[in-house]
């Protein structure tokens, strides 16, 4: 999902604190240090990393190309080896078929289905190449906010975990209790108030 | 602040009554909507409404689908206790147009059509795009946050327990039978 979409789905962060030093280098040597890796390596089901906007299946940051304006611009970059089911299957069975040929036997143990599965899963993801999904978002450094242009919660569980890894910062989503308490300017006693609210009751 | 998750869970009702509250003013009281947002020229129902029920341990949920569909369904679903959990709005500033999808438990934005901007055609025209995109969407969001913060001042007071939630009452007992005969707030 992209910032430059027809239609866009928002879920609206805010960030708990402030990097030290110069925001932009800083962010720069995060965003490179855990951009996504190049070249598919093992076989890893799923990789997770930063991504530039401009070019999200080629990363580059250089020049501080994520600054657009006061913001900040880049993306989430989810890798992902999807396995039809039906091919592990498949080739379980071929495998299967084989061992048992070669040892002359006619059953399998639970150990032996569960490590030849394995091998079958582990053989097909490094032949498999994985498909990139991208999301962007918009960092804004001044309000201490951040738009994250995917609803999708393992996206949005994917960028917390990497957002706190790369600059150090935890990500408060806003839903409404977060938002009532931190950005609608209560006071200290109308917080209270808030934390003992219960559903209103107006039926018939 | 309380636990994410746990708030979450235990606040999410505040969602669902700030949208019921939502459909309420956008019927009743537009005006008062213009002063929370000074360049609203417009705030209405767009073609999507989603409403539930989970009184008395059963779960009924009632979604009314269409452009300028009848919300009747809604309204009586909204007599018999139930609270608006997704709303489409079609929302008007100066001489530009947005739609969008909120959901209550979480207040995310889905489906957010902008206006249109010009075309990106070339690198240089990418810079200018993100910015008027950003400031295109600023405008949605800062529309939410204004609304809810509203709400969540009112929600709070003893206004809303002593007249607000019989005012929403009456109107939907009201509708179908004679105008609305309401001061909201």
């Amino acid at each position: 999902m992209g910032l430059l979409s027809s239609r866009i789905s928002i879920t609206r962060y805010k960030v708990a604190s402030r990097l030290d030093g110069s925001v932009h280098e800083t962010v720069y040597r995060a965003l490179k240090q855990h951009s996504i890796p190049e070249i598919e390596d093992d076989g890893s089901e799923t990789m997770v990393g930063w991504t530039s906007f401009e070019y999200p299946y080629k990363p580059d940051f250089e020049g501080y190309s994520f600054v657009f304006g006061a913001h900040m611009v880049f993306a989430l970059r989810i890798d992902k080896k999807c396995i039809p089911p039906k091919l592990v299957q498949k080739h379980y069975a071929l495998k299967a078929a084989k061992h048992l040929a070669e040892t002359g036997r006619q059953f399998l143990s639970g150990n032996e289905k569960k490590a030849i599965k394995e091998q079958v899963v582990n053989s097909l993801n490094r032949r498999i190449p994985a498909i990139p999904n991208v999301y962007d978002l918009v960092w804004h450094y001044k309000d201490a906010s951040l738009w994250f242009f995917s609803n999708l919660k393992s996206a949005n569980e994917a960028l917390e975990t990497l957002f706190i890894k790369s600059f150090g910062l935890p990500l408060i989503r806003l839903f409404p209790y977060t938002t009532a308490d931190l950005k609608a300017g209560l006071s200290a006693r109308e917080r209270d108030l808030l934390l003992k609210l219960e559903p209103s009751r107006s039926e018939e | 602040m309380l636990d994410i998750a746990v708030s979450y869970n235990r606040y999410k009702f505040l969602g669902d009554e700030f949208l019921t509250w939502l459909w309420f003013m956008i019927e009743t009281d537009q005006n008062r909507l213009c002063r929370y947002d000074p360049d609203l020229v417009s705030l209405n129902i767009g073609s999507r409404m989603v409403l539930e029920n989970t009184r008395n341990n059963a779960k009924e949920t009632v979604t009314i689908k269409g452009q300028d569909a009848n919300l009747e369904e809604g309204l009586l679903a909204l007599k018999k206790g139930a609270v608006v959990t997704e709303i489409h709005l079609s929302y008007k500033s100066g001489d530009q147009h947005w739609q969008f999808n909120l959901k209550g438990e979480s207040l995310n934005i889905s489906n957010l059509k902008l206006p249109e901007i010009g075309p990106v055609e070339t690198p240089e025209d990418l810079e200018g795009a993100v910015i008027e995109k950003t400031y295109l969407i600023e405008k949605v969001v800062g529309l939410v946050n204004n609304l809810f913060s509203h709400f969540i001042k009112l929600r709070i007071s003893n206004e809303w327990r002593n007249q607000t939630v019989f005012r929403i009452r009456n109107w939907a007992m009201s509708l179908g039978k004679h105008p609305p005969d309401i001061d909201p707030e």
